[in-house]
């Protein structure tokens, strides 16, 4: 570089001069561009920062509301909210979920089967959603969290309520039970109380049914929190508006009695106002306790669910289906009379009979002798309604069937009916490609073939006969009963047919021990036994394994002269239909006498090794020991000779 | 006055201190709060240091021009010394750092370096014959002071520190009278060399506070966060604040970085635009003072000194309110007088110090008194 020109210090101090007032015009630029970035930031977009700063101040915490209640016709509830304390934790909002979920553990003595369910659930859940660690918690435990809270982020303890219900596993299938919201009903609707820890919505049966009744509004409580999530404190809370409550025709008395009485069968008991076609019992058994699935079901409950031979998890009530067996006999005998059979004709039983190039036997192989209808239906003689259903044909008895609620789909707040199958003459063609054959009817006559039906259906067969109304099943209370029409029998008809049903139980019926043990009061019925697989040597009695013994069947009204419940009772695999009367009498009692059935139950009980939740109690710790020991001996920490003594010792009891 | 005061203390510049004291006070009103209406553990402390660097920076009134010309190129090499041992510990301590723990105290010597470079290079041109100055021994010794602060402090790293030693350094090259074409021609080589150094200079954590600083609500709750959340505290401030104590950005903790950096930020919550400008007025009347005192100086290295040290503060200010408002990246600088910290407090001070001096000693060869 060459200077161009001789540079003075005269020069150089008018060039400081210069370039200073240069950098001091910058610097007031500057300043100027500064205070206008600010009056920008702080008047024009003043509102949109105000709200940001608002947004992260305020916390809203929604409130999960209350439920609607679930009560009987009485009143009672069947289920409602129980005050607790409770502990969440929201997976996103926790860094180190391992070591928050063993802090969990050790503050609140969780055993490693809720640690596995709760980390389990962390995993496969949407990193939103809440997990429930542990709920119906006492202070102490609930305050243990609450003050270790800065060294556990992401875990939420609240004071909430949680669903109940006071009856347990006697309701499970018909109430259903509550859960957390699903990823999917999130991304459906994506409303944020959906992922508030505590708010549970109907999962099956009534309370999903119900959902938006009973749901209720959510409150919410505003609160001010540091970045770190600290609650400063409350701003203002609105409370959370309850659902409605929901009253059922059930009694929630009779149901638990019902459930009670099933014992450690696997079976159903409806029973229904044979004049409203309300419900008063929809009992399937075993079930589940809805309570444990509300709370997140640990991994040995469910399993013992699972794999428990008498499907615990299916609704018998409405799901199941049987073959109705000899519990048909009334219907038909209706049907006949319609079609102007005299009751007092006799046909004669000799302990079956030829149809075609097979022989059809009656269940008495050595025959009936004469027999008439009522005979017929007292004596459950299947050789008289093989010959009557050759006779006048299938179709006025299927029309019969069906009439009497038979293949019947009802208008019910459930989420899922089996309907079964009432066969024909048309039906066979559509469904099978072929004619209708003599022994179908035959077959068809006796409740057996491809008749189906489920306990629901039985019960409302039972209904209409003993009242001759066209009833519908019904679970939601109504203040003012519906107007019912008749049904076309004649009501001298329908008395006959009454009478058979007493002469069954209390004549010189098939059923004489389903006497009720009251003074003035009877029940009439019919039994039934559906076979579960044709057997090469005898019956499904008790003589054979568990899973192929017959279906116990019964249906029954009382009282006879002036009827006013009908019911139904399956025992699956009961070994017939002796395993289902005594249960129909004992609800029967209940329903006129709850003393009388209750020290009866009390007996039984007794013998079968305590109430519902005593049994599943020591199942649980049988299928719990089991579990461990087959760990063991997959892990070969025990030798397998060893292990089988061991487990037959375990094996849950079933079966009576 | 000058009847019932002593001429020494008469002759302070008071309207310079009064200035500077009510800055400081504005300070501690605002870590006051930001400490959630407590003394401790900022508020006290500021003022304490304040009011400690105050008497400093009067001693250093009291010292004349001849002073700073002895000291400047002594200083500059102890300070670039301090720099090293920075580096060397650093390099055996593990992991970077910026502190020297002298024992009775830690010093940043990077921020020591800001006015030591200040003089070493008023100081250089000084010496430099005027006939010279566009000659390339103009450039190249000031190319080589710049070499060893820059090159150990961007080693630390620090990039703010780092262009503010260079920038103050280039100020006063500018005043000098270096050739016009040489700072359009480095501009233009900026705006090229820039994008360059951008991708291959800059460590990642670097380029990433550049990129979110372009797009903040990109990464709201990462880097973008301190520039989100300090747009928030002075949005939502309004034009009259939220009121003293009121905040909640900064005492919900949403703020961070609220006593130091982000100090603007804290302010502008509870006193809205008004306390803004307030600030912004206040700052203006200090540069124009230094500016005023390096017009008034006589002697080339007074001028320069002055205006290199008057730009030295203006840098913190500008790139401090930039990065508060949303216009310049993340880069760690405080602001002056209202951010919580001793060693930028004890920069702004010796800036303020010596300016003082070059006030009390404009430059007339002839002066007897000191």
């Amino acid at each position: 570089m060459t200077g161009g020109k001789v540079i003075s210090s005269a020069v150089q101090s008018l060039t400081f001069t210069r370039r200073a007032t240069v950098i001091g015009g910058l610097q007031v630029g500057i300043g100027l561009l500064l205070a206008g970035r600010m009056a920008y930031i702080s008047v024009a977009e003043n509102e949109r920062y105000q709200l940001l700063s608002e947004s992260n101040r305020v916390n809203l915490t929604l409130i999960p509301p209350r439920r609607g209640w679930l009560i009987d016709r009485n009143g009672k509830p069947i289920a409602n909210n129980r005050s607790d304390f409770r502990v969440d934790i929201i997976p996103d909002r926790t860094p180190n979920k391992e070591q928050t979920v063993a802090t969990l553990a050790k503050l609140l003595s969780l055993d490693a089967e809720e640690v596995e369910r709760i980390n389990k659930e962390l995993k496969q859940t949407n990193s939103f959603q809440p997990v429930q660690v542990a709920s119906g918690l006492d202070w102490e435990k609930y305050a243990a969290v609450s003050v270790r809270l800065p060294d556990l982020p992401g875990v939420s303890p609240r004071q909430g309520f949680s669903r109940f219900y006071p009856s347990g596993a006697a309701v499970g299938h018909l109430v259903g039970y509550v859960g957390i919201a699903s990823a999917e009903d999130y991304k459906e609707n994506p409303d944020p109380i959906l992922i508030t820890p505590g708010y549970k919505i109907g999962k099956d049966g009534l309370e999903k049914h119900f959902e938006d009744r009973l749901q209720g509004e959510p409150g919410a409580k505003r609160v001010e929190v540091t970045a770190r999530g600290k609650i400063i404190r409350e701003l203002d809370t609105q409370s959370d508006i309850p659902g409605k409550p929901l009253k059922l025709t059930l009694d929630a008395d009779l149901q638990e009695y019902a459930a009670r009485r099933l014992g450690p069968e696997s079976g159903s008991v409806v029973v229904m106002d044979c004049h409203t076609g309300e419900i008063l019992t929809m009992t399937s058994m075993p079930s589940f306790d809805p309570n444990s699935f509300s709370d997140g079901i640990g991994v040995t409950e469910y399993g013992m669910l699972r794999d428990d031979d008498h499907v615990p998890l299916r609704d018998k009530s409405l799901r199941g289906l049987y073959p109705p067996g000899s519990t048909v006999k009334p219907m038909v005998a209706l049907a006949l009379m319609r079609a102007g059979i005299d009751p007092e004709e006799t046909v004669g039983c000799g302990g079956g009979m030829r149809v075609g190039n097979r022989r059809f036997n009656c269940w008495n192989r050595r025959g009936h002798g004469a027999v008439n209808m009522a005979k017929a239906v007292y004596q459950s003689c299947d050789t008289y309604f093989y010959k009557m259903a050759l006779r006048i044909g299938f179709d006025p008895i299927a029309a019969a069937a069906r009439e009497l609620g038979m293949g019947a789909k009802f208008d019910l707040p459930v989420p899922s009916q089996s309907y079964g199958t009432v066969p024909d003459p048309q039906w066979i063609v559509k469904k099978h490609k072929r004619e209708w054959a003599d022994f179908d009817s035959v077959n068809s006559v006796i409740g057996q073939g491809y008749v189906l039906a489920n306990p629901l259906q039985l019960a409302v067969m039972s209904a209409r006969m003993a009242s001759g109304k066209n009833v519908q099943p019904r679970l939601l209370y109504l203040d003012q009963n519906p107007k019912i029409e008749l049904l076309n029998f004649a009501s001298d008809h329908l008395e006959k047919c009454h009478q058979f049903m007493s002469d069954v139980v209390n004549g010189p019926g098939t059923a004489r021990r389903a006497r009720l043990p009251l003074d003035g009061i009877q029940m009439g019925g019919k039994t039934g036994t559906a076979q579960v697989v044709s057997l090469n040597v005898g019956r499904g009695g008790m003589d054979v394994p568990w899973k192929f013994r017959d279906h116990g069947l019964f249906i029954a009204f009382a009282p006879v002269e002036k009827p006013r419940y009908a019911m139904s009772v399956v025992i699956e695999h009961g070994a017939g239909s002796s395993s289902a009367y005594p249960v129909a009498r004992d609800v029967m009692t209940f329903l006129f006498d709850r003393q009388k059935a209750m020290e009866q139950l009390e007996s039984l009980e007794k013998s079968w090794g305590g109430n519902i939740a005593e049994r599943t109690a020591k199942k649980m710790t049988a299928y719990r020991a089991q579990k461990e020991l087959e760990k063991a001996i997959a892990e070969g920490r025990i030798q397998t000779g060893s292990g089988d003594d061991t487990n037959e010792n375990v094996e849950p009891q079933v079966g009576q | 006055m000058s009847d019932f005061v002593p001429a020494p203390i008469a002759q302070l510049p008071w309207k310079t201190i009064l200035l500077l004291l009510i800055m400081a006070s504005f300070g501690f009103v605002v870590l006051y709060s930001a400490a959630g209406g407590s003394l401790t553990p900022w508020a006290g402390l500021h003022m304490v240091r304040f009011l400690i660097f105050l008497a400093m920076a009067i001693v250093f009134s009291r010292l004349n021009e001849n002073f700073w010309k002895t000291i400047a190129f002594p200083v500059y090499i102890v300070v670039v010394l301090m720099l090293l041992g920075v580096e060397l510990i650093g390099a055996v301590g593990g992991g970077s750092q910026r502190w020297l723990n002298l024992g009775f105290i830690r010093i940043q010597p990077s921020e020591l370096m800001k006015v030591a470079i200040i003089l070493a290079v008023a100081r250089f041109y000084d010496l430099l014959p005027p006939s010279q100055i566009r000659s390339w021994s103009a450039i190249w010794p000031l190319l080589v002071l710049l070499a060893f602060p820059c090159g150990l402090i961007i080693l630390q790293p620090d990039l703010g520190t780092t262009i503010t030693v260079a920038a103050g350094a280039l100020t006063i090259a500018f005043l000098a009278g270096l050739p016009m074409r040489l700072f359009v021609g480095g501009a233009v080589a900026l705006a090229v060399l820039t994008p360059i150094a951008f991708f291959f200079g800059l460590e990642e954590y670097q380029q990433r506070r550049v990129t979110t600083f372009l797009n903040p609500e990109n990464d709201p709750l990462g880097a973008g966060y301190h520039i989100t959340q300090s747009k928030i505290a002075i949005g939502s401030g309004g034009i009259f604040g939220k009121g003293f104590l009121n905040g909640t950005q900064s005492h919900l903790d949403y703020l961070p970085e609220g006593h130091t950096d982000f100090v603007f930020a804290t302010m502008a919550e509870e006193w809205g635009l008004l306390g803004g400008v307030i600030v912004l007025f206040g700052f203006f009347l200090l540069f124009r003072w230094g500016l005023g005192v390096a017009m008034k100086a006589k002697t080339r290295f007074s001028q320069l000194v002055a205006v290199g040290l008057t730009t030295t503060i203006f840098f913190y200010v500008a790139i401090n309110l930039m990065m508060v408002m949303g216009l310049a990246p993340v880069v760690g600088i405080p602001l002056p007088f209202l951010s919580h910290g001793g060693s930028s407090m004890m920069t702004i001070m010796i800036c303020v110090g010596i300016l003082m001096s070059i006030d009390r000693h404009p430059g007339r060869q002839s002066s007897a008194f000191g």
